[in-house]
């Protein structure tokens, strides 16, 4: 009937080796998530004067701890996107002679839409509006769809 | 005076029997020979690294603003700073090389069959430990290079279904790779590394001396074995073998220095022809070649499970490896080992020629 005295004492003490165990390891774990830092809300960054951005040219923008590249087209026009490389997270640049986003870390290519179009990226770039205010140019987070 | 002071001892800690056992252990001479010394060479260069690791240690300081100005410091500044860092750099490379010799002639050999299933388990692991450490140490500079390479390795873990993120998270200490990352991989790279290499290599080497050196089949059926004392004779070719790499090593460092390139910048583009260090391009070069999508998974999380599962298949070869009827002639496993060592070679030589 039951179970044996012994088979019940090695229960205890497994059970309170497992309990030691997982109030040991708990604490480690834990202390290896970094804690949740608290970020500045940013809705829009100044880019400067457009008069000093030339033609067929980018930059790379500080958006809160994102990096944003504006771009300035042959045309005159302005674009933005975010640019954290949709791979694996390298920063892309602008490459004048192709009219292409492009990644040095794995080939990735994007074209002036922020459209992935040749390499491993599996997403296009996300947008950013660009407004021009009396010279100024501002760039602000994509409004939600 | 010397057998005083050794019967102080033994009668103490009683040592003759290992004497006796250094004594009696024997090594085998045959055509591959040559691959016994593998090992001793890694071991060689992994003192090489813990001791001008120390050295180096002095003068590191980790933190965003004074990682990369400490090591230009450390270059420019202290007397024979240079060389040391250049020692450390090279002897990194080539131990992670002499262990893929090693490995690749364990394999050949079949050494890693039946007793020492163990040890060739122990030597896997000691080779993903050191590619860690590889790994965390070519952050400590905080240059560009190492950032972008950093950012890659660690955003290439968030492509592991479940626990993909929660890891990235834990390795980079937060969600972008910043000097929360250089800190951890600090910790990772001077003390967790060393701690976790220090016990397997126990490990390992235990294995190897109570189980004695591998005869490969065909040595195994000579009538007449020709063998020599592992000590001393094994153990003075291997010593003369450790000169010949520390003179190579030294050349290497003083004629083909590492660069320190320019310091790490979040916001700056990652510079053309960026490339991983040697062992790590041909899974950077397969990255490059996996579409972004196939069928209904990510490139990236395909390539991550591909390599993953080869690893533990690799690992776990003791344990299905193709047997073979005395006699024949086809060796499945060796055309397994080559294609192995000819992707490798491949991937590694175009991912330097693109």
């Amino acid at each position: 009937m039951g179970i044996s005295r012994k088979k019940f004492i090695d229960y205890i003490l497994g059970g309170s080796l497992l309990g030691w165990l997982g109030s040991t390891l708990y604490p480690v774990l834990a202390y290896l998530k970094p804690p949740k830092v608290p970020e500045v809300n940013v809705n829009s960054v100044n880019a400067g004067m457009l008069t000093d951005f030339s033609i067929n040219s980018s930059k790379i923008l500080k958006f809160g701890r994102i990096p944003v590249i504006l771009i300035r087209k042959d045309s005159g026009e302005l674009r933005a996107f975010e640019a954290t490389c949709t791979h694996l997270d390298c920063i892309v640049q602008y490459k004048r002679d192709e009219k292409q986003i492009y990644c040095a870390c794995h080939n990735g290519r994007y074209d002036l839409h922020g459209l992935n179009i040749s390499g491993p990226p599996p997403r296009p770039l996300v947008q950013f509006d660009v407004n021009v205010i009396r010279d100024e140019i501002v760039v602000s987070k994509p409004k939600p769809v | 005076m010397n057998s005083k002071l050794f019967n102080w001892i033994d009668e103490r800690f009683n040592i003759s029997p290992l004497i006796d056992f250094m004594k009696h252990k024997e090594v085998p001479v045959h055509k591959h020979s040559i691959w016994y010394y593998m090992g001793g060479v890694t071991l060689f260069l992994f003192i090489v690294q813990v001791l001008t690791g120390i050295l180096l240690l002095l003068y590191y300081q980790p933190g965003v603003d004074s990682a990369y100005e400490s090591v230009r410091f450390l270059m420019t500044k202290v007397n024979f700073g240079w060389l040391f860092r250049q020692i450390h750099g090279w002897a990194a490379n080539m131990m992670i090389f002499f262990i893929f010799l090693h490995m690749f002639s364990v394999f050949f050999t079949r050494a890693y069959q039946k007793p020492r299933e163990l040890t060739w388990i122990t030597g896997m692991f000691l080779m993903f430990v050191a590619m860690g450490a590889g790994f965390s140490g070519y952050l400590l500079p905080w240059n560009e290079l190492a950032f972008f390479a950093t950012k890659v390795g660690t955003d290439i873990t968030g492509a592991v279904p479940v626990v993909g993120n929660m890891m990235k998270v834990l390795l980079r200490g937060g969600e972008d790779v910043t000097g929360a990352t250089l800190s951890r991989f600090y910790a990772f790279h001077v003390a967790l590394i060393p701690a976790i290499m220090t016990l397997l290599l126990g490990l390992h080497l235990t294995f190897v001396q109570r189980q004695g050196m591998h005869e490969p089949d065909h040595f195994k059926k000579a009538l007449k074995k020709k063998v020599i004392p592992f000590f001393p004779n094994f153990i003075l070719r291997d010593a003369l073998l450790w000169l010949i790499v520390i003179n190579i090593l030294l050349y290497l460092a003083v004629f083909f220095p590492w660069e320190l390139g320019l310091k790490a910048d979040a916001f700056a583009p990652a510079p053309d022809g960026i490339k991983p260090e040697w062992y790590f391009m041909f899974m950077f070069q397969t990255l490059k070649y996996i579409p972004a999508h196939v069928w209904f998974i990510e490139g990236e999380v395909l390539g991550v499970l591909g390599f993953g599962l080869i690893a533990l298949i690799w690992v776990l070869v003791p344990f299905w490896e193709i047997k073979i009827k005395p006699g024949t002639k086809f060796r499945p496993m060796n055309v397994i080992g080559a294609i192995g060592v000819i992707y490798i070679i491949v991937l590694t030589v175009v991912g330097y020629m693109v």
